[in-house]
C-alpha cells in the first residue's frame, strides 16, 4: 500500500520541477520573442508563381 | 543566404480533404441511423448486422477516427509543410499513411457490422487492427519529425507543438490499451482484467479525447483562427503556458469515468481533482481563441468560415467547464449513464469537432483550389442550420438525463421506489429521442450543403499539386548558448528533444495510475465465492460482447439505495477478478445487469423469459426500444474455439484446472442442456448448441457468487420483482 504515498510523492515532486522550472523561464525573460512568430505564420503563402521556376531542390 | 526552391505538396492535402468530406456524411448517416433506432427500434431491421450494438461503435469510431482523423490529416499536412517551409519528409510515407488510414477505416467498418469487437469504447477493433493503426500512426509521425527535421524555419510555431503531442498521447494510449490475448484472427481478451481493465480503458477513453479530439484541434486552431481572421493569435505566451500544462494534467483525470464505481476511493479522488485542475488550461485555449478576433468581428458577421470557428471554440469552452463539473460525484450522479453524457459529447463533437473542421475546409478549399468559395450565402446556411441542429440535439437530452435520474431515485412516502421498472422511465422520455432525431437530421442537412458547396468549389478550381515556394536554407545552430537565447527556444529547435520531454511528462502521468493498479494485489479484494465462467457461461459472455450488449447495459452497480433497491446489493471490485474484457458500460439505455444472475435478487428472470425477450422484447414490454435477438435461437456456438478461449484464460490467470481445456466442450454440452431441459418445462425446443442457450447461462451467472452485506433491501425486491 504504501506505494501509493511513494508514487503520488514522485509525480508531486515531478509537478513542483516542472512549475518552477516554468517560474524560472518567466522571470528569467525565457519567452521574449512572443511577438514575431505569430505574426510571421500570417505571410506563409508568398509563393512563386510556376513561371519563375527555378531549379527545386527537392520534389 | 541564398534561397533555396522547393515545391508543397498539395496532392496529399487534397486527399485528405476529400476523405474527411466522405466519410464525415457516412458517420452522421450511422449516427441519424441510431439515434432512430432508439426511438424506433424497427430501425435494427432484426438483423444482427445493423442493429445498435454493432452501429454504434461505428458511428463513434467513424466520427472519431474517420472524419475527425482525416481533418486532422488535412489540416496538419497543410499547415506543417507552411509553417516550416518544406515539403513532408517523405512522398512515400504520405502515400502510405493516406491509404492506410483509409484501409483501417474500410475494415473497421466491415469487422464492426459482423460483430468482431472487443468492447472498449473507441478502441473495439480487434488486435489485426489495432496493429495496423499503430503502424500507420507511426508512419505519420516519422513523416511529421521528419519534415520537422528537414525545416527552413528556425522556430516551430505553436501549432507543431499540439501536432507532436497528439501524435505521442496517441501512440502511448493505443498501445497501452490494446493490450490483448488473441484467440482466434477476430477474436481477443484483454489482458487486463476487471476493474484493472477499466482504469486502463478510461485512461485511453479520456485521454483518446484528449489527444484525438483536443490537442490536434487546438492545434489546428492556432494555425487556422489567425489565418482565417488575418490577426495574430491574441497571446503567444499564453499558448506556451497552457500547451505544457495541458498535456501535463490531461493524462491524469480519467477515472473520472468510474466514480462511484468499483474502484479504490484514492483513484476517484486523483481523477476528479486533475478534472477540476483541467479547467485552466483548457479556458486558456478558448481565451486566445476568442480574443485573437478582437477587432476582427466584422470579419466573422461575413464569413462562414469565422462563424464556424467562433462557435468552435465557444463549444469548447463550455464543454471544457462541463466535463470537470461532470466530474465532480454530486453531478456524476445524475450525468453518469444517462443521456446527459451524450448530449456533452455532441457539444462537444458537433460544435467544437466540427466547427473547426468545418471552418478549415470553407478557408483551405477555395485557397488549394485557387478559387474563390462557391457560394457564401450557402456556407452561411450551414452556419446557421448546423448551429441550432446543436441545440436541437442536446437540450432535449439534458432534459432527458434529469427527469430520467429524478425519476429513478424517486421514493414513495412508504419508502419503496416509485417507479421500479427501469422502463418506466425510458418510456418517459422517449419523446425526447424523437427531438434528437430531428437535430440529427439537420445536421446531416448543413453537412450535405457543404457537400456540395466544396465540391462545386473544386470542380471551378484547380489544386497544383506541386506548388513552388522559396526559402533560405536554415544554419544549424549548435549547442545551446545561455547568453543569448532561451531554454524554451532551445528545446523547440530540436524537434526529437521536444518529443522526449512531452512523451516524459505524459509517461509520469500515466504510469504512477497505472502501474500500482496493476502490480498492487491489495487494490483488488478477492472475493471466495466468486468462481471463473462456465465455459457456457464464457461463450454466452463473448456473444455478450460481439454484440455490443455494453453500449446500453452497465454491469457495475453504484452504492446508491436507489440502484441497490433496484439492482441489487451494489458491485465489489473483487467480482470482476475474471473479467477480459470488463463490461461496466457507460450509458444505461437499458437497466444495469450486475446482478441478473442472483436468484432471490430484483433482475433475476427464469430462461423462458429470457428466451421470449430475446426473441422480441416487444412481447413482454410493448414500449421496449431493445433490438430483437431471434438469431440467437437460429445461430450455433462455435465449439472449437472453447479449447483455445479457455487456454486462453488460463494465460490470463483464471485458475481453471491443468488441462480442463479438454474437458470443457462435455461440461459446456451438459450445462447446456439443463437449460434446454428448463426451457422444455416452459414448453420451448431448441438444441444445446445455440447460441440462445449461452446467453441464458450468463444471464444466470452475472452477480449471483455473493451474498448482499446485509439483508436489510430484500423487503423492496419484493416490489421490484
Amino acid at each position: 500500500m504504501n506505494i501509493f504515498y511513494l508514487l503520488i510523492g514522485v509525480s508531486l515532486f515531478a509537478a513542483l520541477i516542472f512549475l518552477g522550472a516554468f517560474i524560472w523561464a518567466v522571470r528569467d525573460g525565457q519567452f521574449d520573442d512572443n511577438e514575431t512568430p505569430p505574426r510571421r505564420m500570417l505571410f506563409d503563402d508568398d509563393n512563386i508563381e510556376p513561371e519563375k521556376q527555378g531549379d527545386p531542390i527537392d520534389k | 543566404m541564398e534561397n533555396q526552391k522547393f515545391y508543397y505538396d498539395n496532392k496529399i492535402v487534397k486527399y485528405f480533404i476529400l476523405a474527411t468530406i466522405i466519410w464525415g456524411v457516412v458517420a452522421v448517416l450511422v449516427g441519424v441511423l441510431i439515434a432512430l433506432q432508439l426511438a424506433f427500434p424497427a430501425f435494427n431491421f432484426g438483423i444482427e448486422f445493423t442493429s445498435f450494438g454493432r452501429m454504434r461503435p461505428l458511428h463513434t469510431n467513424a466520427m472519431i477516427f474517420a472524419f475527425v482523423g482525416n481533418a486532422i490529416f488535412a489540416g496538419v499536412y497543410y499547415s506543417l509543410q507552411k509553417l516550416l517551409k518544406a515539403r513532408m519528409f517523405s512522398d512515400v510515407l504520405s502515400k502510405v499513411h493516406f491509404w492506410g488510414w483509409q484501409l483501417i477505416i474500410v475494415l473497421a467498418a466491415v469487422t464492426f457490422t459482423l460483430g468482431f469487437t472487443t468492447s472498449k469504447e473507441y478502441a473495439e477493433l480487434e488486435w489485426p487492427i489495432d496493429i495496423m493503426i499503430a503502424i500507420v500512426w507511426i508512419i505519420f509521425g516519422w513523416n511529421m519529425i521528419g519534415t520537422i527535421l528537414k525545416r527552413r524555419v528556425q522556430h516551430i510555431y505553436a501549432a507543431i507543438w499540439w501536432y507532436l503531442a497528439s501524435f505521442l498521447g496517441v501512440a502511448i494510449l493505443h498501445v497501452v490499451n490494446s493490450f490483448e490475448l488473441p484467440i482466434s484472427l477476430f477474436k481477443s481478451y484483454s489482458i487486463y482484467a476487471g476493474a484493472q481493465d477499466a482504469v486502463v480503458q478510461w485512461w485511453y477513453g479520456h485521454n483518446a479525447v484528449a489527444f484525438f479530439l483536443t490537442t490536434p484541434f487546438l492545434g489546428l486552431m492556432y494555425y487556422y483562427l489567425p489565418k482565417a481572421a488575418g490577426r495574430p493569435i491574441y497571446s503567444y505566451r499564453l499558448s506556451i503556458i497552457h500547451f505544457w500544462s495541458l498535456i501535463f494534467l490531461y493524462m491524469w483525470a480519467g477515472p473520472h469515468h468510474l466514480l462511484y464505481q468499483a474502484l479504490p476511493e484514492w483513484v476517484q479522488a486523483l481523477g476528479v481533482t486533475f478534472s477540476i485542475m483541467l479547467i485552466a488550461p483548457s479556458w486558456g485555449g478558448m481565451i486566445n481563441g476568442l480574443l485573437t478576433l478582437r477587432g476582427a468581428w466584422d470579419k466573422v458577421r461575413d464569413k462562414a468560415e469565422l462563424k464556424f470557428m467562433v462557435v468552435a471554440v465557444t463549444a469548447y469552452g463550455m464543454s471544457t467547464f462541463e466535463g470537470p463539473m461532470m466530474s465532480l460525484r454530486n453531478v456524476n450522479q445524475i450525468t453518469h449513464f444517462t443521456d446527459w453524457t451524450i448530449a456533452h459529447t455532441h457539444i462537444a463533437g458537433m460544435g467544437w469537432n466540427g466547427g473547426i473542421a468545418f471552418g478549415m475546409l470553407y478557408w483551405m478549399v477555395p485557397k488549394l483550389f485557387r478559387t474563390k468559395l462557391y457560394s457564401e450565402k450557402l456556407a452561411n446556411t450551414h452556419f446557421w442550420i448546423a448551429t441550432l441542429s446543436i441545440l436541437i440535439y442536446a437540450i432535449p437530452l439534458y432534459w432527458a438525463a434529469v427527469t430520467q435520474w429524478l425519476m429513478l431515485r424517486e421514493y414513495t412516502p412508504e419508502g419503496f421506489l416509485a417507479y421500479p421498472i427501469f422502463m418506466e422511465t425510458l418510456t418517459h422520455i422517449l419523446p425526447m429521442y424523437t427531438l434528437r432525431i430531428v437535430g440529427g437530421v439537420m445536421f446531416l442537412t448543413g453537412f450535405l450543403l457543404m457537400v456540395f458547396n466544396l465540391f462545386k468549389t473544386m470542380a471551378a478550381g484547380k489544386v497544383e499539386a506541386n506548388e513552388l515556394s522559396e526559402a533560405p536554407a536554415l544554419v544549424p545552430k549548435g549547442a545551446r548558448n545561455p547568453m543569448t537565447e532561451t531554454i524554451h527556444r532551445w528545446m523547440e529547435r530540436k524537434a526529437v528533444r521536444f518529443s522526449i520531454w512531452v512523451f516524459v511528462a505524459l509517461f509520469i502521468g500515466g504510469a504512477v495510475e497505472i502501474i500500482p493498479m496493476i502490480f498492487i494485489k491489495s487494490n483488488i479484494p478477492t472475493i471466495d465465492a466468486v468462481t471463473p465462467y462456465t465455459p457456457l457461461e464464457l461463450e454466452g459472455r463473448d456473444i455478450y460482447v460481439k454484440e455490443g450488449c455494453y453500449t446500453c447495459h452497465s454491469q457495475v452497480i453504484r452504492p446508491f439505495r436507489w440502484e441497490t433497491d433496484r439492482y441489487g446489493e451494489y458491485s465489489k471490485i473483487g467480482e470482476f477478478v475474471y473479467d477480459h474484457p470488463y463490461q461496466w458500460g457507460s450509458r444505461r439505455t437499458g437497466p444495469d445487469l450486475a446482478r441478473t444472475g442472483y436468484v432471490s435478487g430484483p433482475m433475476y428472470k427464469n430462461a423462458a423469459w429470457h428466451y421470449n425477450h430475446f426473441m422480441d422484447p416487444r412481447k413482454l414490454n410493448d414500449q421496449s426500444i431493445m433490438p430483437n435477438y431471434a438469431w440467437f435461437a437460429k445461430k450455433d456456438i462455435n465449439l472449437d474455439l472453447i479449447p483455445n478461449k479457455i487456454r486462453a484464460m488460463q494465460t490470463l490467470g483464471v485458475p481453471y484446472p491443468e488441462g480442463y481445456d479438454q474437458l470443457a466442450v462435455d461440461d459446456l454440452i451438459k450445462q447446456a442442456e439443463q437449460i434446454v431441459a428448463d426451457l422444455l418445462n416452459s414448453g420451448i425446443e431448441i438444441e444445446p448448441t445455440k447460441q440462445m442457450v449461452a446467453m441464458i447461462a450468463y444471464m444466470h451467472k452475472m452477480g449471483g457468487d455473493i451474498e448482499p452485506a446485509s439483508t436489510l433491501n430484500n423487503d423492496s425486491h419484493e416490489n421490484g420483482k
